[in-house]
Order: C-alpha cells, then sequence, then structure tokens
C-alpha cells in the first residue's frame, strides 16, 4: 500500500502541470451534493429533450394560461405586444430583409428551448412558478400560433423533442473575424 | 464667527472699497484663485468617517451610470459607464455598466450556494466560505456587453460615448480559477461544455466551452479590492476574459458539466448575429479588437485653440492591443499614439495622443490593432460583412465630428 502510495505520487509529479495536475492539487473542499439536491435546481432542458419534466399540455390549455399569464406584455394572440416586450408570433420570411422579425416561431431553432425558458424565466412577474403541465400548454399554443403544430397537438417531452423549428438550420458557427480591412499587413505590432 | 467667515468680510469689505458691492461677486472673488488664500485652507474640513464608505466629490455628481433610452420595464434592463469621465483603464465599481435580465436578487453571502454537477466524478455543493478558502487570483480584464455600440449598425444619432461604448467597463477581479474548482469536482472524460446558471429571477443561462474553462475562466467575488456589487453579481459570479459580457453569468448558483452546449434562450435568440443573407452567427464569444476616444466628447471638448490631449480607450477579447492609430482628417492621415502601461490581456488600454488645436473642425478617429494581427474594422467593411442586422458585437472605428465651436457629435450621424 506504502509502494503504491508512492507510484502514485512519483505520477501526479511527472504530469504535473497538465490536466491531471488538477486530480493532484485537490483541496478537499465543498460538500457533496445529494441526487435530491441537484434535483432541486436541476431545471435545465437540451434539444435532445435531455431535462424535460413528465407532463404534458394541449393548445387549447395553452390558450387559457397564456390569456393569463402571458398576453398583458406578448399581447393577444403573440401579436401586439406592449412597447419593449418581444413579439412572439410571425416573422417567418423576414430574416434576410432590412427588417427582420425575430420571433419564437421565424427565428428560435429549438422548441425545447421555448419550455426551458419560460419554465425559468416567465412569467415576469412571477418566474419558475408555472406547472410543468401549463409550460407544455403554453409551449403548444405558441407553436400553434406559428403554424408548427396543428391545434389539436399535444405537447410532452417526446413531442416536443420531435418538433422541427422553421429556422432550425439558420445558425452557422461563429465566422469572425470576417471582414476585409481586417488584417494588419504593414508595421502592426 | 468662524476664522474663515471673518476673513472673507474682511476681503469682501476691502474688494468692497475696489467697487465691487455685490454679496455674489465679493464671494465669488473672496476666496480662492491667488493672490487671495482660499477659506478651506483656514478652517478644518470634514472629520473621518463623515461618510463611513467614501463618496465622490459633491462636484462630481454628474459623473454617473445613465441608461440609454427608457425600456418596457427597469429590472430587464441596462445602464451605461460614463467613459467620458474617466481618466485611466479602471472603472470605479459605481460606474460599472450594468445589464440585468431580471433585476438585482438581494443574497446573502451565508445563504448563497454553489452546486456543480453533470459529468462529474464528485457533485458538490460550495458554499461561499468554501470559495474563499481555494487559492485565488487577481487580473485586470475588462467586461463588454456585446451589445455595446449595436446601435451604430444603424446610424445611432448618439452623440455622447456613454450612449455609444458605455457597455465597458474595466476592473481588477479576484477570485478562484474555475479550472482549480473543476479539479475538485473531477471532469468525465466527455466533458465538453460546462452550462452556467444565475440566481437571479431569470435564472440566467449560458453554455460555456469546456476549453475557455480551463484556460482563464474565474469563478470572481471581489471587483476593484471589495466584494462584487450586488449588480455585478454578489456573491459569487462567473468571469470569462474577453467573451461577451452575457456569459459571465453573474450571482453564479450551478456548473452542469455536459457533452454538448444547451441552446438556451440566451445564445439562440439572444446572442446570436443575423447576417444580411437570413444566417446567423452562434456561439460567437470573443470581443473582437476595438477602440474609441473618449476626449474630446460631447461633454467635454476643446474651449479654445491650443495645447490638449486626445485620449481613448482600446482593448481586445483576443489578446493586448499592439497598436493605436489616432486620425483627425476622417481616417485620411493617421498617427501613431503613445499607449499608457501596463498593457494586458483582455483589458482596457489608454492611449494618448497631444495635440494642438487651431480651431478648425475635425473628424477624430482611432484604430486599434491587437497582438493576433487584427486591425479594428471601418464601418462600411462590417456591414459589407455582416449586414446591418446583427445586434451584437459591433467593433468598427468611431468617427467624432468636432465643430469650430468645439462642438462634439457622432461623425455617423
Amino acid at each position: 500500500m506504502r509502494a503504491l502510495s508512492a507510484s502514485v505520487a512519483v505520477v501526479l509529479f511527472v504530469f504535473a502541470g497538465s490536466a491531471l495536475a488538477q486530480q493532484a492539487s485537490r483541496h478537499g473542499l465543498g460538500t457533496p451534493a445529494t441526487l435530491e439536491q441537484i434535483r432541486g435546481w436541476d431545471i435545465d432542458v437540451r434539444p435532445d429533450g435531455a431535462g424535460l419534466p413528465p407532463g404534458k399540455g394541449t393548445v387549447e390549455q395553452g390558450e387559457k394560461v397564456y390569456a393569463e399569464q402571458c398576453a398583458a406584455c406578448h399581447g393577444e394572440k403573440g401579436q401586439n405586444p406592449a412597447k419593449g416586450f418581444d413579439r412572439l408570433v410571425g416573422g417567418k420570411g423576414t430574416l434576410a430583409t432590412p427588417k427582420p422579425v425575430q420571433t419564437a416561431g421565424s427565428y428560435w431553432p429549438y422548441a425545447t428551448t421555448i419550455f426551458d425558458y419560460v419554465n425559468r424565466a416567465m412569467p415576469f412577474t412571477a418566474p419558475n412558478s408555472l406547472a410543468a403541465d401549463d409550460v407544455y400548454s403554453v409551449v403548444a399554443y405558441l407553436l400553434y400560433l406559428n403554424d408548427i403544430v396543428p391545434r389539436q397537438a399535444i405537447m410532452d417531452a417526446q413531442e416536443l423533442t420531435k418538433v422541427k423549428m422553421p429556422n432550425a438550420d439558420g445558425f452557422i458557427p461563429d465566422g469572425r473575424p470576417d471582414t476585409e480591412d481586417l488584417k494588419c499587413k504593414v508595421d502592426c505590432k | 464667527m468662524s476664522l474663515s467667515r471673518r476673513r472673507m468680510l474682511a476681503s469682501g469689505a476691502a474688494l468692497a472699497i475696489g467697487g465691487l458691492s455685490s454679496t455674489k461677486s465679493i464671494e465669488a472673488k473672496a476666496g480662492t484663485i491667488p493672490p487671495d488664500v482660499p477659506e478651506w485652507m483656514h478652517e478644518q474640513g470634514r472629520p473621518i468617517l463623515s461618510p463611513a464608505y467614501g463618496l465622490p466629490s459633491k462636484f462630481e455628481k454628474d459623473v454617473v451610470r445613465r441608461i440609454r433610452e427608457p425600456r418596457a420595464t427597469d429590472t430587464e434592463a441596462f445602464s451605461v459607464t460614463p467613459l467620458q469621465n474617466l481618466h485611466g483603464i479602471i472603472t470605479p465599481n459605481g460606474l460599472v455598466f450594468e445589464r440585468h435580465h431580471a433585476g438585482v436578487p438581494e443574497i446573502a453571502p451565508d445563504q448563497h450556494r454553489l452546486l456543480i454537477h453533470g459529468l462529474v466524478d464528485r457533485p458538490l455543493i460550495l458554499t461561499m466560505n468554501d470559495l474563499l478558502r481555494f487559492p485565488a487570483v487577481t487580473r485586470i480584464h475588462f467586461l463588454e456587453c456585446s451589445g455595446n455600440s449595436s446601435t451604430e449598425w444603424r446610424k445611432s444619432g448618439y452623440h455622447s460615448v456613454q450612449r455609444t461604448h458605455g457597455l465597458l467597463s474595466c476592473c481588477e477581479w479576484t477570485g478562484v480559477p474555475l479550472s482549480t474548482v473543476l479539479g475538485e469536482v473531477g471532469l468525465k472524460p466527455d466533458a465538453k461544455w460546462i452550462l452556467a446558471e444565475g440566481a437571479d429571477a431569470a435564472a440566467m443561462t449560458r453554455s460555456v466551452p469546456i476549453e475557455k474553462a480551463l484556460d482563464d475562466a474565474l469563478l470572481v467575488y471581489a471587483q476593484n479590492g471589495e466584494m462584487l456589487r450586488p449588480e455585478q453579481g454578489y456573491p459569487v459570479r462567473l468571469f470569462l476574459p474577453g467573451f461577451e459580457g452575457n456569459m459571465s453569468v453573474k450571482w453564479l448558483r450551478r456548473l452542469k458539466i455536459g457533452d454538448r452546449p444547451w441552446h438556451t434562450r440566451e445564445e439562440t435568440a439572444r446572442y446570436t448575429n443575423l447576417l444580411a443573407n437570413g444566417k446567423a452567427y452562434q456561439f460567437a464569444f470573443e470581443m473582437d479588437v476595438k477602440s474609441v476616444v473618449t476626449f474630446p466628447n460631447a461633454d467635454r471638448s476643446f474651449k479654445a485653440p491650443g495645447a490638449y490631449e486626445i485620449s481613448g480607450i482600446a482593448w481586445s477579447g483576443r489578446g493586448h492591443v499592439t497598436r493605436v492609430d489616432v486620425s483627425v482628417d476622417g481616417g485620411a492621415t493617421w498617427h501613431r499614439a503613445r499607449l499608457q502601461e501596463p498593457v494586458l490581456d483582455k483589458c482596457l488600454t489608454r492611449f494618448r495622443l497631444p495635440f494642438n488645436w487651431q480651431g478648425q473642425p475635425l473628424e477624430i478617429q482611432s484604430r486599434a490593432y491587437d497582438d493576433k494581427g487584427w486591425m479594428q474594422p471601418t464601418r462600411s467593411s462590417l456591414i459589407a460583412a455582416r449586414g446591418t442586422n446583427p445586434r451584437y458585437h459591433f467593433n468598427a472605428i468611431q468617427g467624432w465630428k468636432v465643430a469650430a465651436d468645439g462642438v462634439v457629435t457622432n461623425a455617423s450621424t
């Protein structure tokens, strides 16, 4: 055992300065997080559906929730928001024009992101307060208003992950620096 | 009667004999300019601890953060730093720009927790006391919102540098390298991205590539020597040097390690860069090389012909500034400015150029270069590359027109 520890120490010494040095310099600080503790805070949702909770929602129920929780700022049917608030519906076909309208329907690449954002940050006056069924419902309603799902659609983890958004292929990796005059040519340093 | 009051009256009497009778002009004369000795040399000043936490002189009351224009709410909002009033490279804590998505939470440090989980060997909960026990580092870096100067894509009409460039600050930041804390939890081999989540009401969330996390990312708890201001993420924020400000998540409550990005609202609907062809750059992290002249400016300018110093700030999220050129003729000819030491990576650099103004109209510009060989582009070349639809990462050369009367206006209006 003593010999083993010594050889581990030698290995760590050799790798000091590399990523493995992290292992060598543990400080023993902090408290192990239990699964239950993690569950309470683990609210993120990914495009592959990871993180979506159990539950389901309908367009009809979403219309009700939207009218109560969302319409005051975002406007009836997501169309005519109060000044300064996001429009949630429309804008399809405008992204390559001088006046793009970037809504959840026209711009957002993943429906799961709508769930994640509504769940964590909305409604504005009481964030993270909607039941999972209500979040699924509001998302179903917004997708319906944007002609992405039919009125009878029922959204749950599986269905939401399957939704193909109109602008799903609209994002490309950062292409900067991308201007013509940006590379210094003479006496640059 | 205080000594100074007696002297003032005596002095006033003398002046009155000289023909000045109004109290106002007597007080203006009585005092400060040689050969008179100012009254504050004849009496004790304010006592210590008044106040206990020091404040700027009352004569500096206009040096404050401002809003650019009213927004729908004052919690999903931002304020801008008065760059026109700052002199070195450090932004005082009370003047650091703000950008909040759901206001400033009031978090008691002993109640705050940082949860680290996901693709790790040992999920951990850290208290502030835990964080303060790790080996710390202090670094000076700028923080710039990627929306800074975004109004200039479409010619803002703003003449104040506070409004055009004030989503920019620079502080000394102290905290723990994120790599140290990741060593503590142990990364799994497929760890590629980290989700950083704030404890504000927006639970503001961004995906950070693991390379940045292991490079120079910090968990910051202090700025300019004192604990973070609440509006800067008290008690702890992520800090990603050189990256767009939004990613330096404030009030940090959770880091989740994963194998791919999350595509959160703040990296899809927002903080993406819509190009003229309808496609959008996503995950555009680094702030490009940029500079701006901060004197003269719309609030303080040349008052009469004679000697001045043109001054400004330059920075690059990709490295350090190597050179700044200044033009006073709208970019036709350029003069190399002096760079004020220290010149640091991902940090504001102050530049200075002596200038003798003869009262002629000018267009002053500055153009910065960084050590990676990048040069600040013109507005027209930036727009040729990306159009006018992006809301972020505008880093073009800024022109200021100076009229014959010294009034400064935005050259691109």
